[in-house]
């Protein structure tokens, strides 16, 4: 036995001196950032665009969301799933019940691939991590989009944004700011750290809070709720208790606004902490009219769902490729020209009001 | 007549337990092999290349912890950190990759940075004495965290395309990952270590009882320490190969893989007392559960339902023996009776 664990260590050791070794001998010859990001190439151009084609009909489009069961993404795949029955077309959806689980995002794409699927519409938990089953499921004939929240560029064709990440960030700084009357600490309740949409809305938000008008607003604390209606309730919870003079709070989240609002509501600072934010008219409709929120943003999820769905049907019927300039035609949704990096913009989002919000269901 | 009673009361459960541990992972493996030949007849798009290289592909990192874990439960003990191990070993390969270092002196470091998770683990274990499941549990947040602190937000995706080919790809057109080859060497490393060396044998001897096998003079606490630190440095490896795999370096890489690891383990029929338990029945274990994750999503069953599936079959799987036991102990006793029984007659020579 003294043997064994006598070669354990020493083959411990021996492992230590291979990396000293290895830290030594490449230190400066091996591959790193910048010899790797030479040799990348530029993305292939693929096929032309024939604006005049004729809209195929009897093709799968399958909708893979975040996070299956997220109402935003239910009502949003519903959109996809109005616009396929109409234009012809079959529509599935599949996903994981985490939105955090890219491992099992991975598998769903390959799964779709497998089953020879015509589209994918996705919404990515990470820019990167998708990007070999996507390129693959390309590869393979499968048109693909990303909807909500984008991958990298070269993994798929064409990208479906709600509004732009700017619009969205400045505007909810403009709200907060109005209701607050332009004074005082305010906090952001976002959903995972690696949100990709979050955190680039987040960045317009401090770019906007830089302006002289601002000068009085300080952004004390970014929380992070994780999508998680509990872990979202609590973080509220802990971001007034650290910070008593907290005049307002921003979630660019549905779930997390929606925690936010109810914590508001039964808790002293009803009324007196203003929040706002992007969520959903059916969520927010009793914190509006109870007077805990006075108004919040939202893009229609069910457009934005029914874009993704035009936007697979054109690429797969080679009315586009994803190239910049090209136009398409989304039955009621009207026009929309694709533009830089093959992004197709919603466009600017919707305040709610106690005035306005009995005209939204969804 | 006393010899045979004797013989009748003390042997039939120690076969019986011999028997149930044989049985359960021939059940596994005959589960796996029916599942097998019922997917490539009936299941679309199962049997090819591309779909079964997929289905290897996502099982590795499982498998792969599981080879270690499979010795550590055989110990006595479990290491819950191995997630965030490879969560973390990712996180400072993204982080080093950023800060322009050779990719070929990253993968060394991380492994080295395994050794170190280990041996924190290990020397909390046996120099403290703590229970393995309640350090592990403690690790398993403290090794996250710190992967949030070196990498943050970040996902780092741009390494090298031939590691990430590696990392992704399959050889030639055969259904393969590259990375697959890496894992039968150790797999074959890891059979012979468990099932044909003094070190397997001890490991035994330890989980089935410490101080026997501390009086039969082995080194429990060092062999432990090295378990510890195997499953460190594989974990680790796991998490460089996580991060080639899927393209993407991100502190929260493979959260909740230990869970899938120890469902396999358990599910191939490894005792969680210690002291039982095959390999051959762990590797089952794991490609049993993910054939039927990959099974389960060509069919479209919802990824609710997948969890329930899995759930139910491991809560089978850890009552299942249970059981099977305690009914060939009963069997036992109602023969040892019988046989009592019969003493005061005349006996049959």
């Amino acid at each position: 036995m003294f043997s064994a664990t006598a070669r354990s260590v020493r083959l411990s050791a021996a492992l230590a001196t291979v990396a000293a070794l290895a830290l030594g001998a490449t230190a400066c010859s091996g591959t790193t950032k910048d010899s790797a990001s030479k040799e990348a190439g530029p993305a292939a151009a693929t096929g032309k665009a024939d604006p005049n084609s004729a809209t195929k009909k009897g093709l799968t489009v399958a909708f893979l969301p975040k996070q299956v069961n997220n109402p935003y993404f239910t009502t949003s795949d519903n959109g996809g799933k109005k616009a396929l029955e109409e234009l012809g077309s079959t529509y599935k959806e599949v996903g994981t019940s985490s939105g955090t689980d890219t491992s099992g995002q991975v598998s769903y794409v390959n799964t779709l691939t497998q089953q020879q699927v015509n589209a994918i519409a996705v919404s990515a938990q990470d820019p990167g991590a998708l990007c070999t089953s996507l390129k693959q499921a390309m590869k393979n004939g499968v048109s693909v989009v990303t909807y909500d929240s984008d991958t990298q560029t070269d993994c798929r064709q064409v990208f479906v944004s709600q509004a732009s990440a700017e619009d969205l960030g400045r505007t909810q700084i403009q709200l907060l700011a109005k209701q607050i009357g332009g004074k005082g600490e305010i906090a952001i309740l976002s959903a995972a750290q690696t949100a990709t949409n979050q955190n680039t809305w987040i960045d317009f938000m401090k770019d906007e809070l830089k302006k002289p008008e601002y000068k009085d607003i300080k952004l004390v604390k970014t929380a992070y709720g994780d999508d998680d209606a509990q872990k979202s309730f609590q973080q509220t919870q802990g971001l007034l208790q650290e910070h008593p003079n907290l005049k307002g709070i921003v979630s660019p989240t549905t779930v997390g606004i929606k925690a936010a609002a109810q914590y508001l509501s039964g808790s002293k600072y009803k009324g007196k902490v203003k929040l706002t934010g992007l969520g959903t008219p059916n969520d927010m409709r009793a914190y509006v009219k109870n007077g805990t929120v006075e108004g919040f943003e939202l893009w229609d999820p069910a457009k934005l769902g029914a874009l993704a769905a035009h936007t697979a049907v054109a690429l797969q019927s080679g009315q586009i490729t994803g190239a910049e300039g090209e136009t398409f035609k989304a039955g009621d949704l009207g026009s929309f020209t694709i533009g830089k990096d093959g992004v197709v913009s919603l466009g600017v989002p919707t305040v709610f009001t106690k005035d306005n919000i009995d005209q939204f269901q969804f | 007549m006393s010899d045979t009673t004797k013989n009748a009361s003390a042997q039939p459960p120690a076969l019986a337990r011999l028997g149930q541990a044989v049985r359960w992972d021939t059940a596994v493996g005959a589960l796996l092999l029916t599942l097998l030949i019922c997917s490539f007849s009936f299941v679309d798009n199962f049997g090819n290349a591309l779909n079964l290289s997929f289905l290897i592909g996502n099982t590795l990192p499982i498998a792969l912890i599981a080879l270690p874990m499979t010795m550590l439960v055989v110990s006595g003990e479990v290491d819950l950190s191995v997630g965030s191990t490879a969560g973390l070993s990712g996180a400072v390969m993204g982080a080093l990759w950023n800060n322009g270092m050779a990719i070929e002196t990253i993968i060394p470091l991380c492994l080295v940075l395994g050794v170190v998770c280990g041996l924190v683990n290990g020397l909390l274990v046996t120099r403290l004495g703590l229970p393995s499941l309640a350090v592990t549990i403690g690790t398993m947040a403290a090794y996250r965290g710190i992967a949030q602190i070196i990498l943050g937000s970040d996902s780092v995706t741009d390494f090298p395309t031939q590691y990430l080919d590696f990392g992704a790809g399959r050889i030639g057109s055969t259904f393969i990952p590259y990375a697959a080859i890496p894992f039968v060497v150790l797999l074959v490393v890891a059979v012979l270590v468990l099932h044909a060396t003094p070190i397997g044998r001890s490991l035994f001897a330890t989980g089935s009882s410490e101080d026997a096998a501390r009086f039969a003079g082995i080194r429990v606490k060092r062999l432990k320490l090295s378990m510890f630190v195997t499953t460190g440095v594989i974990s680790s490896l796991t998490g460089v190969f996580w991060a080639l795999h899927y393209a993407s370096a991100r502190y929260d890489n493979a959260t909740g893989l230990e869970l899938s690891v120890i469902a396999a383990v358990l599910l191939g029929g490894i005792d969680f007392d210690g002291g039982k338990g095959t390999l051959g029945g762990a590797i089952a274990g794991v490609l049993l559960l993910g054939t039927l994750q990959n099974v389960m999503s060509l069919v479209n069953v919802s990824a609710q339902s997948q969890i329930v599936v899995t759930g139910v079959l491991l809560v089978i799987s850890v009552l299942a023996p249970r059981v099977g036991r305690q009914v060939a102990q009963a069997r036992a006793r109602r023969r040892t009776a019988s046989a009592t029984a019969v003493v005061p007659s005349p006996g049959p020579s």
